[in-house]
């Protein structure tokens, strides 16, 4: 593979899909530890409706109002659930279980009952991204990383992919303390005066944040696969946080990289013609990082030790 | 159209496709509810999300012995198997790891749907593959739906609906008090097994009408709206199995009654139609219920308040007690008492003090704790035992004016 063709088709794709998954691992790890890891899964079903929407009031598809259309149903179906858990004083898990499908039933037929034959907006799209077609179309190799030209003409979603990497890290990195304190025992964090409803409600949405902008880019199914896998994995390693979140980012990264190159070129290698979905084989290849980790990982232990 | 269509005249398929909607819809609502009860609604998301993969490979080996990879038998036998494999590493990974059980139920359903979205799209490249419509298991589609296909949900319904009446009993018991149902010699992990594989069946048959990512709906929002109705195990499961079936059944109609509608969504749209209406109005649990409740309360606290202000000639400034003293005819406009009203002031503040000498008896305690600052006093103890309180007051006091 040469790098003339490696680096347009491959490279910014490659980069996407490694930001993406390490912007959703990172709030993953606390969602993980309190509990809340399926939140990821809900926000990715409630922004359909959110993405459509928006393309019904604007009639086209740009990057911003399906960003903040996203955001939108994200911040809606949070209040909805904590709305229907007080209100109804129902279970956190069957609350949440009742927004979500809602809002993506809502979503379904919303899209079904609008014309957009003439745009690229479905339900598979929503659901498995467009990784492949973020190509580099003005690289021309390696040389092309120095010239100003062509890095003119990188995908926005990489740019984009990038910050929101950045802010989730610098999120993390700011209110470390915090968030390991408040995680780990609420109680104390409340005694100390932290507004521990504050971090919870914060983290959300910086989850939200994160999965709104990878869903953009790479789909719904990366973004719920790698809200969980590469933390638990992470998890099943060790038993320290910071080296819990570390290794969750090396799990995402080598999922994210290796799920792409088997994806694309996998095929290629057994004989067959056409590649596989990117974003499957990423959350394929994070099942089975976790698959070893529960097998082989030092501290998997059971619920007793 | 859609009145044709709740009457069922739109032809036999969609008949058959709404009784066989119905069906499920109260298998799904009946075991659902024990998952609700049980506090495991989101295992079920993990199970229709893992049966993507043994759709894909079912079509793939279906197509490589020669057959229509489109059978929707065999598609489901395939999407079962696949689904009792996820189903198995949920519970694997939440009794041999630390993981709790929503990471093990967000991690099997995203690596499954992963993997079978990678097998579709090997499916897409195959020969026979390019109209496989297979995505329209994603969200459900009955629409030019083949007769056997249709006749096969509606069995599947029916089938599923008559087990689990079958197997409610043990169900009920382990749901409402597992340490009693072992202690009747139940074998715990056997009826889990069985709900559990009620609820993969519910989820499979459900596979053609609502499709993959909703069938969740069905066992969630049923089981969810019917507990605002009832406090009552049994009653629990009857109503969601009728709220599952009409959700179903009217939204199978609504989506035959024109194009374009999908029935899945139509389907959970009922649904929360329903939960709505139930958690704004339903007696008891209903918000309307609740903050009727509220307001009564207030009332009563106020009054009781404003009274034994009257009672101890302390001004009163909060003017909604003043208002309520005024409606109720105990007080005037400028706060002072009525004739009425001094009689109920008296009232009240004989009843404070007998709940004070009721506090100091040692053997009433657990009259003791029924004090609320409202209840009349009579309402707890006898009469024989206000007499005796009776007894131990200190001379009356008169009202001042």
């Amino acid at each position: 593979m040469s790098g003339a063709e490696f680096v347009p088709l491959s490279l910014t794709p490659m980069l996407i899909g490694i930001l993406a998954a390490i912007a959703c691992a990172l709030p993953g790890n606390f969602l993980l530890l309190r509990r809340q890891a399926l939140i990821g899964d809900a926000i990715s079903h409630v922004v359909l409706p959110g993405i459509v929407l928006a393309f019904l009031v604007t009639g086209t598809i740009t990057t911003w109002p399906m960003m903040i259309g996203a955001g939108g149903a994200a911040l809606i179906s949070v209040l909805l659930i904590e709305a229907i858990r007080r209100l109804g004083r129902i279970e956190p898990g069957a609350a949440m279980g009742v927004v979500f499908t809602t809002m993506f039933a809502g979503g379904v037929l919303l899209l079904e009952r609008t014309d957009t034959s003439s745009v690229h907006l479905d339900v598979e799209h929503a659901l498995m991204g467009n990784l492949e077609s973020l190509i580099w179309l003005d690289a021309r190799g390696w040389q092309s990383l120095l010239d100003p030209v062509a890095l003119a003409g990188l995908p926005s979603e990489l740019t984009r992919m990038a910050l929101t990497c950045l802010a989730v890290a610098i999120f993390i990195g700011l209110f470390w303390r915090p968030l390991k304190i408040s995680t780990f025992d609420e109680g104390f964090a409340q005694v100390v005066g932290m507004r521990t409803n504050l971090i919870g409600l914060s983290l959300v949405a910086v989850s939200a944040m994160a999965a709104v902008a990878a869903f953009d880019a790479v789909g719904s199914i990366i973004v719920i696969a790698m809200f969980i896998c590469p933390p638990a994995a992470a998890r099943l390693v060790t038993n320290r946080l910071v080296a819990q979140v570390g290794w969750s980012v090396v799990f995402a990264t080598l999922s994210a990289g290796l799920g792409y190159v088997l994806a694309g070129y996998g095929p290629l290698w057994l004989g067959g013609q056409d590649s596989v979905s990117a974003a499957g084989m990423i959350a394929t290849v994070s099942g089975l990082t976790l698959a070893v980790t529960a097998f082989i990982g030092p501290t998997r232990g059971g619920q007793q030790g | 159209m859609l009145w044709q269509a709740l009457t069922l005249q739109l032809g036999y398929n969609a008949t058959l496709v709404a009784i066989g909607a119905m069906l499920l819809g109260i298998a799904a609502g009946v075991s659902g509810s024990f998952l609700f009860l049980r506090r495991r609604a989101l295992v079920s998301d993990a199970i229709s999300h893992a049966t993507l993969p043994g759709v894909g490979l079912a079509f793939i080996v279906m197509v490589a012995l020669g057959g229509d990879g489109r059978n929707l038998a065999g598609l489901l036998a395939g999407s079962a198997i696949s689904a009792a494999i996820g189903l198995l590493c949920v519970q694997w990974l939440t009794r041999n790891t630390r993981l709790a059980e929503d990471s093990a139920i967000g991690a099997v359903l995203s690596v499954f749907f992963g993997f079978g979205i990678v097998l579709l799209t090997v499916i897409q490249t195959m020969e026979s593959g390019r109209q496989a419509g297979l995505d329209s298991l994603l969200l459900g589609a009955t629409a030019g739906m083949l007769r056997s296909d249709a006749i096969l949900i509606a069995a599947g319904g029916a089938l599923t609906l008559a087990l689990t009446l079958i197997l409610r009993r043990p169900m009920i018991m382990v749901a409402f008090d597992r340490d009693y149902a072992a202690a009747r010699g139940l074998n715990i992990r056997q009826v889990d097994f069985a709900t559990m594989a009620l609820v993969l069946a519910v989820t499979v048959v459900g596979l053609k009408i609502v499709g993959l990512i909703l069938i969740v709906a069905l066992l969630i929002i049923p089981p969810v709206t019917a507990r605002f109705w009832t406090d009552r195990t049994e009653r629990v499961w009857q109503f969601s199995g009728l709220i599952g079936g009409l959700s179903a059944y009217t939204g199978a109609a609504i989506s035959a009654s024109a194009p374009q509608l999908p029935t899945g969504p139509l389907i959970v749209l009922t649904g929360f139609a329903v939960f709505v209406v139930s958690l704004a109005f339903a007696p008891g649990r209903g918000v309307l219920a609740a903050g009727l409740r509220h307001i009564s309360f207030q009332r009563r606290v106020h009054m009781r308040q404003g009274l034994l202000a009257l009672a101890q000639g302390q001004p009163i400034y909060e003017r909604y007690t003043i208002r309520l003293l005024m409606r109720a005819g105990l007080a005037r406009a400028d706060g002072v008492a009525t004739e009425a009203g001094r009689a109920g002031a008296a009232k009240a503040l004989l009843d404070e003090h007998r709940w004070e000498i009721l506090r100091t008896m040692s053997d009433q305690e657990s009259a003791t704790a029924l004090y609320d600052g409202m209840r009349a006093i009579e309402t707890v103890v006898t009469r024989d035992q206000l007499s005796e309180i009776d007894a131990r007051l200190t001379a009356p006091r008169d009202v001042p004016a």
